[in-house]
Parts: structure tokens; sequence; C-alpha cells
């Protein structure tokens, strides 16, 4: 098996393209909502790469504009789901006792419902909109982080060198910093990487059936949600705010499996 | 095997327990009280709302307004939507058979291409072809079912515009106009769990032919293909039911989007409508039961599970 993984590779590039693509979205000619009723439902050209939409407006600055919000919600989303659902799993294997089992059968519960379900459950209290999606994938992925970083953990804790380092007197904080996290990184790399991959797919499906961001603000789900009526004059909003969905949760995807391939050695021979 | 049995009811019992407890909480949650919800945006005296608050019960406490809440649920009576007056079990009851047929159709086509798929890409495993099917999986793994089903609608609208394919026609009523819709839907939300069983099964085949009893049976001269069909599939089965029985709860949160896409009346779009008409009874029904039913399916999953494997049971 070469040390070269091609998925990775495919996975970096996508991510890293999209990324500067987002970030590049000042720089090109047209704003995201700069309407040019003259110029609408074109067809992708030189002058616009994806086309125009059913107001003239550049489709590519819109889907870069729609990219921004689904990874900013989708990454800080994934964040906050791993610092708390991360803090719960350590601190049950840490703790133990009384405390692991309600905290894990809490995560149990948590990790019952479908996904969409809960998160629609969330946004049903907080109200549609970019807070309430951003809260609602958060909740969802608790459980994942803190089920996923347990089972590490507890191994952790038995092992000689955390319990030398306890014996010479390490702070709690030491031991969390100099020997819990470093070694948890992989873990948490590679379930960050995959569950933002599922995280966008929820974020653009929760878009999509208008519980997301709300307009004026860019969403590449109810872009497509809109795109939808209008098929017969123009397929390209639609066909583009789609792959971009696509591309965006394949490439972490890809980043989540090619980490995992890399760092998990029992795992190569496949 | 009877003891881990009971231990597995408990467990789920605390589960389901739970999951009542939040759906319970869903309508306390809300922003303002649930009388001021029912009476709606008409203005409320103080005098009114107190007495609207008493007769519901919200003066007494939590605990007690979930027991109230939990025995009536148990009695099948899940309060009326706000919206349309009407019993909430009923409004479910009239969209369910919809989000069922189209989930159970989804996990049959996604299982039954699944094994065939997940062998193929077994025996691809190390050519030059295994990236690319990988490739492919993966973009399946991660199609977003609702653009599948917006293309394939377009598609379809583009080559075959005499084709009926958005709405929905009762089975009992017109059985060929049924699956006829049911077609697209049913591609649209399969594609990415199809991916995902492919992708495990592949890999539990994997696993399963570097055993020692493949080793044997190859060794005694069995062809591959029965090597494959009879040993390795057959404990690669394992984990494939397992994971069916988990992407069973996904393919009922992907019918919610896909219904939308096809204009279907099922559960995902009366529950969305009922986001925005702020029916949160509904809401809170609809979530509690799909979650109950989907915690118990994999319970019994577990349960199947542990019956064809003695090693699960250890676990």
């Amino acid at each position: 098996m070469s040390r070269r993984n091609p998925l990775l590779a495919i996975g970096i590039v996508l991510v890293v393209g999209q990324a500067l693509g987002a970030l590049a979205l000042p720089l090109l000619p047209y704003r995201p909502d700069a309407q040019n009723i003259l110029a609408r439902f074109a067809s992708p050209s030189l002058a616009h790469w994806m086309g125009t939409d059913q107001f003239g407006r550049d489709i590519l600055a819109r889907v870069l504009a729609g990219e921004r919000v689904l990874f900013t919600v989708s990454f800080l989303s994934v964040a906050g789901a791993l610092a708390t659902g991360g803090s719960v799993g350590v601190a049950a294997a840490w703790i133990g006792g009384a405390f692991d089992t309600v905290a894990m059968r809490l995560m149990d519960v948590l990790f019952a419902f479908p996904i969409i379900l809960l998160a629609i459950g969330i946004i049903a209290i907080m109200g549609p909109g970019t807070t309430g999606t951003a809260l609602a994938i958060a909740v969802v992925y608790t459980p994942i982080f803190a089920r996923v970083l347990r089972a590490p953990a507890l191994v952790l804790r038995e092992t000689d060198y955390v319990a030398a380092s306890r014996a010479i007197g390490a702070s709690p904080w030491r031991l969390l910093t100099r020997h819990v996290v470093p070694n948890l990184a992989p873990v948490i790399l590679v379930q960050t990487s995959l569950s933002l991959s599922t995280a966008i797919l929820v974020e653009a499906s929760l878009s999509f059936l208008g519980l997301g961001t709300q307009p004026p603000g860019a969403s590449l789900g109810r872009m497509l949600s809109d795109a939808r009526s209008l098929l017969a004059f123009s397929p390209w909003p639609a066909v583009f705010s789609g792959l971009a969905i696509l591309l965006a949760a394949l490439g972490c995807n890809r980043v989540g499996d090619g980490l995992q391939d890399r760092l998990d050695p029992r795992l190569r021979a496949r | 095997m009877a003891s881990i049995l009971l231990r597995r009811l408990a467990q789920l019992l605390l589960v389901l327990v739970g999951v009542s407890v939040l759906a319970f909480l869903i309508v306390h949650l809300v922003p303002g009280d649930a009388a001021q919800i029912q009476l709606g945006a008409t203005d409320a005296s103080p005098a009114k709302l107190a007495m609207v608050r008493h007769e519901m019960g919200l003066d007494r406490p939590l605990p007690v307004q979930y027991a109230i809440w939990l025995g009536r649920v148990l009695h099948g009576n899940f309060g009326v939507s706000l919206d349309t007056g009407r019993p909430v079990l009923a409004e479910i009851a009239d969209r369910a058979p919809v989000t069922v047929e189209l989930t159970l159709a989804g996990l049959l086509l996604a299982i039954v291409l699944a094994v065939p798929a997940g062998c193929a890409m077994a025996a691809l495993r190390g050519s030059t072809a295994d990236i690319v099917v990988r490739l492919v999986s993966v973009i399946g793994l991660t199609m977003p079912s609702f653009w599948l089903g917006t293309m394939l609608l377009y598609g379809a609208s583009a080559t075959l515009p005499s084709l009926a394919v958005v709405g929905w026609v009762p089975f009992s009523q017109d059985p060929l106009a049924n699956l006829s819709r049911l077609v697209l839907p049913t591609i649209a939300l399969a594609l990415p769990v199809l991916a995902a069983l492919a992708r495990i099964l592949r890999a539990a085949l994997i696993e399963a032919l570097n055993q020692d009893y493949v080793r044997t049976a190859r060794a005694k001269g069995l062809p591959p293909w029965l090597v494959l069909a009879r040993h390795a599939l057959a404990n690669a089965l394992i984990p494939f039911m397992t994971a069916a029985g988990i992407l069973a709860g996904y393919l009922f949160g992907g019918s919610v989007v896909v219904e939308q896409v096809f204009a279907l009346p099922g559960l995902g779009r009366l529950m969305v409508g009922a986001i925005e008409a702020r029916d949160y009874p509904l809401v809170q029904a609809a979530i509690l039961l799909a979650t109950a039913i989907f915690v118990v399916v994999n319970f019994l999953v577990d349960m199947l599970v542990m019956a064809a494997d003695p090693r699960a049971s250890a676990a």
C-alpha cells in the first residue's frame, strides 16, 4: 500500500479550493445581490462562469456567498459539539462512577433521535434562522463526540505514563493539555472532519426546508429550493447550488477518511 | 442471554423515557407558554390567560405536568392541533402512510442493490478500478438527496414530459400510479444509504476474507464465488444488518426532505408546515412517535443480530 492516498488529495484540494473561493468573493466583479435584469437566466459563459439567475444575479458570486455561510455555520456548530460532547466524554471516562453512567445515558437519549428530527425539534423552539440551525446541529453532534472520545479516554486513563505523571504531582490541567488532548488529537481530527461533512448536508437540508438562514442572508439550500420553480427557464442555479453542497460535503468526508487511513495504521491495509 | 435481554430492555425503556421528557419539554421551552400559544395572536387579558393556564394545568409543578401529559400520551391522546383543531394523532395518521411507504421502499432498494455492489467492491479491492469505485461510492454517500431529487425531476420533465412524477396517489386508489410516482423519490432517498451500506459491506467482506475459515474454505477447493457467498457474506451481513437498522432513522429524516422536493403529503411536510404555523403539539407528537418507532426498530435489529451471532451478546 503506497503512502500516497489519491482520495485524501482530492479531499484537500476540494476543501482548500472552496475555502479560497469563498475568501476570493470580494475579488469578483459582481456582488452576490447585484441585479441585472437584462442578463437574466444566462447560461455559463466567460462573463458569468456559472450563468445568472432570474434577476440576472451572478450565480458564482451567490454560490460563494452561500458557501461562506454553509462552512461557517457547519464549522461553528461542529466545534461547539466537539467542545461540549468531547468534554462530557472525557470527563465521563476520567471521573467514572455515577457521573459516567448518568452523562452517557443522557447522551444515549440525544443519540436516539434521528438527526433531522432532533434538529427540527430544536428549531421549533428557537424559531427558524441561522442561530437555531447552528444550535440544532451542535446539539445533534454532541452525543457523537461524547461517545467517540470516551472510549480512548478510558484507555488513556489507565496508561502508565498518565499514572506516572499523576504520581509526580502533575496538575489536572497539565494532564489534560500534555497527555489527554495530544493523544486524542487523531480521533478528534478524524471525527471533526467526518462530522463536518454530514453537518454540511444537515445545514443544507434545513435551509432547503426553509428553516435555516433566512433571506436576505445567503444560503445554498434555500437557493436550490428557490431555483426549483424556475427549472424550466434555467437549470443552472439549481445545478450549481446543489453541486457546491455536494463538493463541500465530499471534500470534508475525503479529508476525514484520508486522515483516518493515515493516522490509524490498523486500517491502512484496507 | 436472558439477563442481557433484560438489561437491553431496561436501557430501551430508559431511552424512551428520556426521549419523552425532551419531547415534552419542546412545548415548554418555546418562548411564551402553552396558554399563550393556545390563545394565539388574539390579545389575551391577564385574567383570561390565568384561567387558560389553570385549565391546562400550567400552574402545577413541571414533573406533575409531565406525568399528566405522559398518561394522556400512553392512552393515545396527543392533544389537538392548534392549526386545524383536529386531534394530532388523526393528522399524523393521515400523513404517515406516505412517509412509511417511501422509507420502506428506500430501505428495500438500498439493501437489494448494496449487497451485489458491496460484493463487487470487495472483489475489486486493490485494483485501479477500486479507486474509481470508491470515489463513486463516496460521491453517493455525500450526495444531497434533495439535489439529486431535483435533478431527477428536471431530467424526467425534459425527457418524458408526459410522465406524472409529482404529487401522490394512494396505493389503494391506483397501485400503478402510486408506484410510478414512488420511483424518483425512492431513488433520491436511497442513493446515500445504498452507498453507505455498500461501503460497510465491502469493509466487512474484506475483513471476513482475511479470516482462517475463508482460507480453509479456499484450501478445500471451493470456487471463489462460493467462498464469498457461503462463508464471507454470511459473516459480513451482521454489521450490515446493524447499519441498515441505524440507517432506517436516516432514511426517515431524508424522507422529510425528499417529500418537499416531490410535493408528497407525508409527515415531513406536515412537520415543516407545523413549524411555520407554530403548531407545537403537532411537532411534539410527530417527533416523539417517529423517534420511539426508530428506537424500537433499532432494538429489534440488535436482538436479531444477537440471535444470528452469539458473539454479539458478549459485547
